[in-house]
């Protein structure tokens, strides 16, 4: 079933929880039932998402399946960039980004 | 010395006391009072908690352990004494002596009985680092290459670490550095008899101090929303405990009537939590693997997990480095109404020219964000139509005293700049650069220190 789909939110579909490592933000996307599940892990895959984060991932984005969870993990390196100092940014843990993700129309 | 009781064909009871320094004390309190624990484990420790203790000890040597750590020894030991409930925590951040001392006068005045406090050391690994000069990970250099002045390096220890204490009978265990997880690996190592060895238990009792460590986490906190996850009574959020079978399964729960849920997508929510691989979940313990994981409702707030297995733990310890570095100087200012964000964005304009040309401070150290049209998503997304937009600017200089200065000319907006700035603040912090390096096993060995209140 590629090819044409009508484009569907991830707020219609998913919960996220993202968290922290370093400068790599870390994301799980939860589908909400077992077809969301299928849909996103068919259509987001570890290059759509990281386009959604455009100039801030500065390596390589990688995906993981957990389809006991209906879930998928997906290591963005570079977006919470501290550089040498720490990152001056008010939410320099990234916590809010999750609901940047279920912006994404996919 | 006590004899490790093997529990097989009964279960151990281990609640979440915190799942970060700073977190709520009331509902850890409920637990110990009411939750028939066998274990109540306080989580204290993130990688900036841990640097910022250190660099407190430096200014203070009797310093250094977790700023509530009396606070919330007040509030449980009167419950978990009397009920032989033991309490595990990483609160002695930096200082994890100088913590027992302070948790021996507490239980001093609230206990009738003797109580032994046991302290863990040995994750503190400064002088080891810069001796052996390991690289960086997030810059690639050797250690020895960074400018800035090395205040702390803790290695994450294991559960190793502390079965020893709780052989000893503690009534209270104290480290610093742990890793989370195995704040609450070690209880179940110790009560079931398991061997530190056997990776499939160890990376079923990852999984479930993974699931507590965040404590309300793990019941509705950082999940709820309003609308598609709403969750009940997060004012009274109770937090989790899990009842754990030899086998190394186990029931989540919490209190009746208390606040928050538990259910199977608050846990997979969290089991997925900060786990970059969840195949190899590397704790200092084992290489746990979640991804054969399953939840079960077995009933309201009752979830069992089943399925959790793990690897041989990694060779190495990471260790967190800090750094002290210059002074973050900070100043807010708001703007609301028609053209909010023009506004903004021309007051930013004029403090970054004065604080360059009149100040001298270098652009690249002037950091600018417009809170309320998009600054959390990181310039990814902007909202131009904003009713209220509030600019934050901040510098990272060498001295308090530049540092200072952005506030200043945020604050010198009020007469000097856009119409209708309004609620200007201003703050200057210490910087403390957190980064990470790993060392082999074998460098690093533990001890633990036991004490007796003498009643």
């Amino acid at each position: 079933m590629t090819g044409h789909h009508a484009p569907r939110r991830i707020d219609d579909l998913a919960d996220v929880r993202v968290g922290d490592k370093g400068d790599t933000l870390i994301v799980a996307v939860l589908a909400r039932d077992r077809a969301g599940y299928d849909y996103l892990a068919e259509h987001l895959s570890a290059v759509r998402l990281s386009a959604h984060f455009g100039g801030l991932v500065s390596g390589t984005a990688r995906r993981s399946l957990q389809p006991n969870q209906l879930g998928m993990v997906f290591v963005l390196p570079g977006v919470l960039g501290a550089g040498v100092t720490g990152s001056p940014l008010l939410d320099s843990h990234g916590k809010t980004l999750g609901y940047h993700v279920l912006e994404l129309v996919i | 010395m006590t004899s490790p009781p093997i529990r097989a064909g009964r279960t151990v009871r281990v609640g979440a006391g915190s799942g970060f320094s700073g977190d709520r004390i009331d509902p850890a309190e409920l637990l110990a009072r009411h939750g028939g624990l066998d274990y109540l484990i306080f989580e204290c420790l993130g990688e900036r908690t841990v640097a910022a203790a250190n660099a407190r000890r430096l200014d203070d040597p009797e310093s250094g352990y977790d700023p509530l750590l009396c606070a919330r020894m007040n509030a449980v030991l009167p419950h978990t004494l009397p009920a032989g409930t033991t309490v595990i925590t990483n609160g002695g951040a930096a200082n994890p002596l100088a913590a027992v001392e302070q948790v021996l006068r507490v239980a001093s005045r609230v206990a009738r009985r003797s109580v032994r406090v046991a302290a863990v050391t040995g994750d503190d690994v400064l002088d080891l680092v810069r001796r052996s000069n390991p690289e960086v990970w997030e810059t690639g250099l050797p250690l020895s290459e960074h400018g800035e002045e090395l205040v702390s390096a803790n290695a994450y220890l294991g559960a190793d670490a502390v079965i020893p204490a709780l052989d000893c009978g503690a009534d209270v265990v104290i480290t610093g550095r742990l890793a989370d997880p195995s704040l609450y690996v070690a209880p179940l190592a110790y009560e079931f008899g398991w061997d530190l060895a056997r990776p499939h238990i160890i990376g079923a009792a990852t999984a479930v101090g993974h699931l507590l460590e965040c404590a309300g986490q793990l019941t509705g906190g950082y999940f709820a929303d309003p609308v598609t996850k709403p969750v009940k009574g997060m004012a009274n959020l109770g937090f989790p405990f899990a009842d754990v079978r030899g086998d190394g399964t186990a029931v989540f729960g919490k209190l009746d009537g208390t606040g928050g849920v538990l259910s199977e997508r608050t846990c997979a929510e969290q089991l997925l939590y900060e786990v970059g691989d969840p195949g190899a979940y590397l704790t200092p313990d084992v290489t746990a693997d979640f991804s054969g994981v399953q939840f079960a409702q077995v009933e309201t707030d009752r979830v069992a997990i089943d399925g959790a297995t793990g690897r041989a733990r990694p060779d190495d310890l990471k260790v967190t480095l800090g750094f002290r570095g210059g002074w973050l100087g900070e100043g807010q200012i708001s703007y609301a109404g028609p053209r909010a964000l023009p506004r903004a964005r021309l007051a930013a304009e004029i403090v970054t020219e004065r604080l360059t040309e009149v100040h001298g401070l270098a652009k690249d150290s002037v950091s600018v964000e417009f809170i309320g049209a998009g600054a959390a998503f990181r310039g990814l997304s902007t909202d131009t139509e904003a009713r209220e937009v509030r600019l934050r600017v901040t510098t990272n200089t060498d001295t308090e005293r530049s540092a200072d200065i952005v506030g200043w000319e945020v604050e010198s907006l009020y007469t000097n700049g856009p119409a209708g700035g309004g609620g200007a603040r201003r703050s200057t912090t210490r910087i403390l650069a957190i980064r990470s390096c790993s060392i082999p096993r074998e460098y690093v060995s533990s001890r633990i220190h036991v004490f007796e209140d003498g009643q």
